[in-house]
This record gives C-alpha cells, sequence and structure tokens, in this order.
C-alpha cells in the first residue's frame, strides 16, 4: 500500500539531496574536527561552510552564536537550565514567563526550575488560541529573568506575534527565547529583524537528519552549558559534533530557505484544498485562522468524531496524521488548545492535526480527502451523538 | 527502567488483533427499537454512559427477554477511540444469552480479557484500561434500568471525579479488582484524575469531598486487614472516642516518638486532634526545647512523626505543627 505522510509537524523525510551532503563524512571524510592530522583538518572547510549556511538560514550576525546540539529539545534545555545556574539561583531575578502551549522540553525543564524555587508564570492562550505582546507585558516584573514563546504552535500551526513580544522583552531587560521549532522551512526566520536572545531549532522538522538542532544565541548573551567535558563549540557544547548530522542540517537549513516559495505556494494551496474540503463536513471547527498560521498545517475538530479513532481510520488507508486526543496521548489529558480557545467542550477529543510538507502531492491530498470522508461517515454511524 | 521500557511503547502497537478487528469492523454496533423488542418477546433498555466531553461515550442497547430475564440482543454506540468501540463491542457480545444477573458480573477485566489474543498479554496498555471500564460501568446502568431501581439514586451517588463522572465504588472496585497501588494506576483504570486533577489531591483548584489520595489509602488498608483479619492493626484507631485517640496518640509519643527527640534535647506536645468525616484525623504538635526554631524539625521530624503515627495507629493520621 501506498503510504501517504501528512504528520510533518512530528518529523520529516530526509530530503535525498540531504543525504547525499551527509554520505562523505561518514567512510571518507570521518575525521574528528579536533584532531590535528589530516583526517581531522579535512572536515573542517565543510564545517565552516555549514555554519555559513545555517547563520544565512536564520540572519544571525557573526557576532552571535549558533550551537550545534543534538535537538530543540537539548536546545530549550540548555536554555533553561543555563538560565537557572546563571541568574535565577543566585541573584535578584526569580522568575520564568513562560506559555501554557510550549513543547513538553520547555513545560518540564520550567517545572523541574518550580521544584527549585522558582516562579514559573504560565500564560495561558486567549480565546483565538494565541498569546499576545500585552499578555507578556502584563506579567513581567522586576524579577523575571526570561520569557519563552514558542513561534508557531506544534498542534495548530498558529504563529505568536513573536516579534512584538520580543520588545516587550528588550524594553523591560528580560531575555527572550524562542522555539522555532514550527517554523524554519515554513516562514522567513530573520533573528536579525527584532530582539530575540535565543532560538531553538530542530534539523529533523525541516528535512534534515534526527538527532541534531540549533541553539541561537545573540552576541553578549552568555549561558554555562549544558554538556561540559570539551571545548567543542567555543566551550559551549562539549561533545564532539556529529559531523554528517550538522553538514546534513546546514543542507536542509539552505533547502528550506530556497523552497519558501514553494511552502507559500503550493503547500499552502494543498493544505487550503484539505482545508476548504474539512470544512465542508457538517459541524467541523478548524482552529486558527488560516492566514495566521504556518502554511502546511490543519488542526480540525469533527464532532462526534473521536480524534484517536478517526486517526486508526486514515492509518488503515495509509494516512499518517495524528491527534492531540486525550485519548491517545498517555496523560489522558484534554486539547489544551481546545480547552483555550473555548471550543463546546465536546469538541475536547476530537482535535486531529494534519501537516503536510513540500514533498506532499494534490494526488496524495485528493486520496486524503476522499478518506476522511469516508472515515467520518463510518465513525458518526457509530457514534452516540450522531 | 529496563532495556524494553527504554524505547518506550507505542499505543497502537500494544492492541490486540482482536481490538484492531472489533474496531475496524465491530459486530454489534447499532441500535435496537422497540419493534426489536416486540419481535423478539422482550424488553428494550438503552443506558448511556460517559461524556464526550470527557473523551467517551457508550450507548448501549438490550432486549431483555420478557419469561427469563435473558438478553435476547445487545447492541451499541459509541464516541470514543478503538479500544473503546472493541471492548464496547466485546462486551455486547457477552452480554447476549446471559441473564440481566449474569451480566452485571461481566467486568471490565472479563472484557479485556476476552479481547486478548494470548493468554498473558494483555490486549490494551494500562492507560487504555479505562476503556474496558466504561464497557462494564454500562452494564450495571443497563441492570438499574432494567430493574427500575430510580435512576436517581445512580446519579447521588458519590461522584469522586466530575470530569469523568466516577464514583466512589468505581475508584473503591477498581482498586480492589485490579490490586492498584498508585494514584496514577487508579487513572488509567476509572480516569479519575485525568483532566481537571482536582480529585488527586488536596490542593487542586476545586475543592472536593474525596480524594483519590485518601481512598488509595483507605482501600489498601482494608485489603490489607482483609488479608490479615488477626492482625491487630490500628485499624479500630477511627471508631475510638477523641479521649481515647488522644491517648493512644500520647502512648507513641512516650514510647517511639519523644526517646528519639530527647536524645537531641528536644521535646514534642500534642497540640490539638481534628478528625474529619472521610476518616482523616489531623494531629497538631508543638515543638520543645531543641527542636523549637529549629529549621530542620519541620520537614525532618514531622514526617518522622507522622510516620511512626501513621505505622502505630492509622494510615489517616496527618501531622502539622500547631
Amino acid at each position: 500500500m501506498e503510504r501517504i505522510f501528512l504528520d510533518n509537524n512530528a518529523t520529516t523525510l530526509v530530503d535525498p539531496s540531504v543525504r547525499d551532503a551527509m554520505e562523505p563524512f561518514y567512510c571518507q571524510m570521518y575525521g574528528n574536527p579536533n584532531s590535528l592530522h589530516s583526517f581531522g583538518i579535512e572536515v573542517r572547510p565543510y564545517l565552516h561552510r555549514a555554519m555559513e549556511l545555517l547563520y544565512a538560514g536564520i540572519g544571525a550576525d557573526d557576532e552571535d552564536d549558533i550551537i550545534i546540539n543534538s535537538c530543540a529539545t537539548e536546545g530549550n534545555n540548555t536554555v533553561i537550565m543555563g538560565m537557572y545556574f546563571s541568574l535565577l539561583k543566585e541573584t535578584r531575578k526569580k522568575s520564568i514567563v513562560t506559555t501554557k502551549l510550549e513543547h513538553p522540553s520547555i513545560r518540564e525543564a520550567c517545572r523541574f526550575l518550580e521544584k527549585q524555587g522558582v516562579k514559573v508564570t504560565w500564560l495561558s492562550p486567549n480565546a483565538d488560541g494565541l498569546i499576545t505582546a500585552q499578555m507578556v507585558r502584563e506579567v513581567i516584573s522586576d524579577t523575571t529573568a526570561l520569557v519563552s514563546v514558542m513561534w508557531a504552535n506544534n498542534e495548530t500551526g498558529q504563529i505568536l506575534p513573536i516579534e512584538e513580544i520580543g520588545h516587550v522583552c528588550r524594553e523591560r531587560g528580560v531575555y527572550f527565547h524562542t522555539d522555532a521549532v514550527q517554523v524554519i522551512g515554513k516562514i522567513p526566520v530573520d533573528v536579525s529583524a527584532f530582539p530575540v536572545d535565543f532560538l531553538t531549532f530542530s534539523a529533523h522538522k525541516f528535512h534534515g537528519p534526527k538527532g541534531v538542532g540549533g541553539l541561537y544565541m545573540r552576541k553578549g548573551v552568555s549561558l554555562p552549558p549544558l554538556l561540559h567535558g570539551g571545548e567543542q563549540m567555543g566551550g559551549h557544547r562539549a561533545g564532539t559534533v556529529d559531523v554528517p548530522g550538522f553538514i546534513g542540517m546546514a543542507r536542509a537549513m539552505e533547502l528550506a530557505v530556497e523552497n519558501l516559495d514553494h511552502e507559500q505556494n503550493h503547500v499552502r494551496k494543498l493544505r487550503d484544498k484539505l482545508e476548504d474540503a474539512l470544512l465542508e463536513i457538517k459541524d467541523v471547527l478548524v482552529v486558527g485562522d488560516r492566514a495566521m498560521r504556518t502554511p502546511n498545517t490543519v488542526y480540525v475538530s469533527i464532532r462526534g468524531v473521536e480524534g484517536e479513532a478517526l486517526i486508526w481510520d486514515l492509518n488503515q488507508a495509509g494516512i499518517a496524521a495524528s491527534t492531540g486526543s486525550a485519548c491517545a496521548s498517555e496523560s489522558l489529558e484534554a486539547s489544551p488548545i481546545l480547552t483555550a480557545i473555548g471550543a463546546d467542550k465536546d469538541l475536547a477529543h476530537t482535535g486531529v492535526r494534519f501537516s503536510l510538507s513540500r514533498f506532499t502531492t494534490a494526488e496524495e491530498i485528493n486520496y486524503t480527502i476522499d478518506v476522511v470522508k469516508k472515515a467520518v461517515i463510518r465513525l458518526r454511524s457509530m457514534s452516540t451523538s450522531y | 527502567m529496563a532495556k524494553n521500557d527504554l524505547i518506550g511503547g507505542s499505543l497502537w502497537e500494544q492492541y490486540s488483533q482482536k481490538v484492531a478487528e472489533r474496531m475496524n469492523n465491530p459486530r454489534y454496533f447499532g441500535e435496537l427499537t422497540e419493534e426489536d423488542a416486540k419481535r423478539l418477546n422482550g424488553k428494550l433498555v438503552i443506558a448511556n454512559e460517559g461524556a464526550e466531553s470527557c473523551g467517551d461515550t457508550v450507548r448501549l442497547y438490550w432486549i431483555v427477554g420478557n419469561d427469563d430475564e435473558v438478553i435476547k440482543a445487545a447492541a451499541f454506540k459509541s464516541f470514543g477511540c478503538g479500544t473503546a468501540i472493541a471492548s464496547t463491542d466485546m462486551m455486547a457480545e457477552m452480554c447476549i444469552g446471559k441473564t440481566v444477573a449474569e451480566a452485571t458480573k461481566i467486568t471490565n477485566l472479563d472484557v479485556e480479557r476476552a479481547l486478548r489474543d494470548t493468554e498473558d498479554i494483555a490486549a490494551v496498555p494500562p492507560q487504555k484500561m479505562h476503556c474496558s471500564v466504561m464497557a462494564y460501568e454500562v452494564i450495571k446502568r443497563a441492570a438499574a434500568i432494567y430493574r427500575n431501581v430510580d435512576i436517581s439514586t445512580l446519579e447521588e451517588k458519590d461522584i469522586v471525579c466530575e470530569c469523568a463522572r466516577v464514583t466512589l465504588q468505581t475508584v473503591e472496585d477498581a482498586i480492589r479488582i485490579n490490586d492498584l497501588t498508585t494514584v496514577e494506576e487508579i487513572t488509567d483504570y476509572t480516569k479519575a484524575g485525568a483532566f481537571c486533577k482536582s480529585c488527586i489531591e488536596p490542593g487542586g483548584h476545586e475543592k472536593r469531598k474525596y480524594y483519590l489520595v485518601d481512598i488509595l489509602a483507605r482501600v489498601r488498608a482494608e485489603m490489607l486487614r482483609e488479608q490479615n483479619p488477626d492482625q491487630e492493626e490500628g485499624d479500630d484507631f477511627a471508631s475510638l472516642s477523641v479521649v481515647k485517640k488522644i491517648r493512644a496518640i500520647e502512648k507513641v509519643l512516650d514510647d517511639n516518638v519523644r526517646p528519639v527527640l530527647a536524645r537531641d534535647g528536644g521535646g514534642i506536645e500534642l497540640d490539638d486532634l481534628e478528625c474529619e468525616d472521610a476518616g482523616i484525623c489531623v494531629v497538631s504538635v508543638q515543638y520543645m526545647g531543641a527542636c523549637k526554631g529549629c529549621a530542620g524539625s519541620v520537614a525532618g521530624t514531622l514526617s518522622f512523626v507522622q510516620q511512626t503515627l501513621q505505622e502505630k495507629l492509622s494510615p489517616f493520621i496527618e501531622v502539622k505543627v500547631a
């Protein structure tokens, strides 16, 4: 059976050209870039070139740092834990502001700091599912060390007003971090255009390999390392860098930037087509204004159809989508986003996310529309509410 | 943690084939009508359980024979995930041919066991057990409707978890039948505590009459007592008069606590005792001598005192500084 992958906010296929770029660094140029001999030296120009691509990809200044690490989870933990050891633990700065929308790597790291006595303010999204700069402004105090707000929500694709929030933080002299995992390759990312001190991303969300990511740190900002034991990454992150991964991520970043137009046109059109078709079904709710979302994501709630049941049926037909439905997650909690936007309580367990990529085709979307409609008919025929 | 836990479980990988088959092709989904009842010479019973806002609902239809109370036909509708649909389907099948009295003896474990492919491998992962619990709950409700027990008696049952509408009886049964030892397990089996979490322990956003931590402690203590009927535990502590309770506490303080504190030049006095309906007794104490004002006394000594009183008298004793 031909399978269709519409779960690209979870991970993506590695672009074949990325794999090609990585290939020589496994069996030919496998030297440790920190070695003195030729095996080490021959790798180094490629690393410099890769660094150039990453800096260009997010608009970083030469004086800024991009730490190559294992993933955005590591980057997020580096920021939160680094804030604890550099500021929160010993200075009068005692608090962090973040949101209830964040990825678990921010959420759980902050919860861990709460246990160490740090005050964490958890902003709830407004009725549109968004966090506003005004909300941030209202809760920042003299003791706030850091504000951390994701750039786009993984579930709904909604883009948050990161620029405005960055300005508020700058005005108040508070560090600002954004988890940019869901935006690289989907919308332009330019850290020179607005104040952001830390930004994190993962290669596998933009057709790079798994297990490699980046942490951007603005010039003049410093954090103690999470991993100690070596001078790699200027002492910011010990451990021999994953050379093929780094090279692959850089190539993936290059392609992500090159394909932004394609994403905005082709991918967006396919997404909109799917979304329009979903909206033709009776009693359906799509979260967030489509113009204000990443172009690849649609999060839909179909009354009477439990989320996990729907993705089960899709999976039977070879289509991969995902659900924030309580029933499918280990935690059994209702979707925070549906709760936040004040959706009818009966919809709390119906959310299903389709996330496309630049590899998604029109045929795949047509087939998906067909399968979703059939699944909805089947599941509603069984449903107590239909 | 061990080799198999490191990669972590995949939810669907842990479903049995039978669960998958019944999700794809449930055999008993649909509705039964008065006409069906007439045709089968029986009485139509329709029971609803759960709420969509909680993640799953089920509606069970029975036709119960007029002469013999045997369930002639069963059907269901369900808003829920695959395991909810599969469990309900299996449950409906298991009801058929049984009398109402027999059917009410079907438990969630019977349903889950019937869905297994092999005897010793669970049909669903633990966090999906609540789906089969609902299948079992709806049988009880259907039986109550059939027997014409006033519905309001059902509704007035002590609800522990409002979000998931889980009753005290359900929580107690789940603990006993499945030998649960943690609150997380109670949540997996019953869904109580899965949502707003207010009912897990005091301090949530809503004040509750019952808390899972307390129910668990009480039921576990009861189970222990049932297993060791001869053992003279502090179980009758709850039934003592206030004066006798105070005497019992003083005796434990004298025998087990004060000698220890005295070694460091400290002491302790009983200040007050408050016992709530739920069986929790809050013992207020004051530190004397070296313990007084010592930062360590609040955490360390307090937990020592509480543990000792719990061990000697009752697991429902809480100690605080007056």
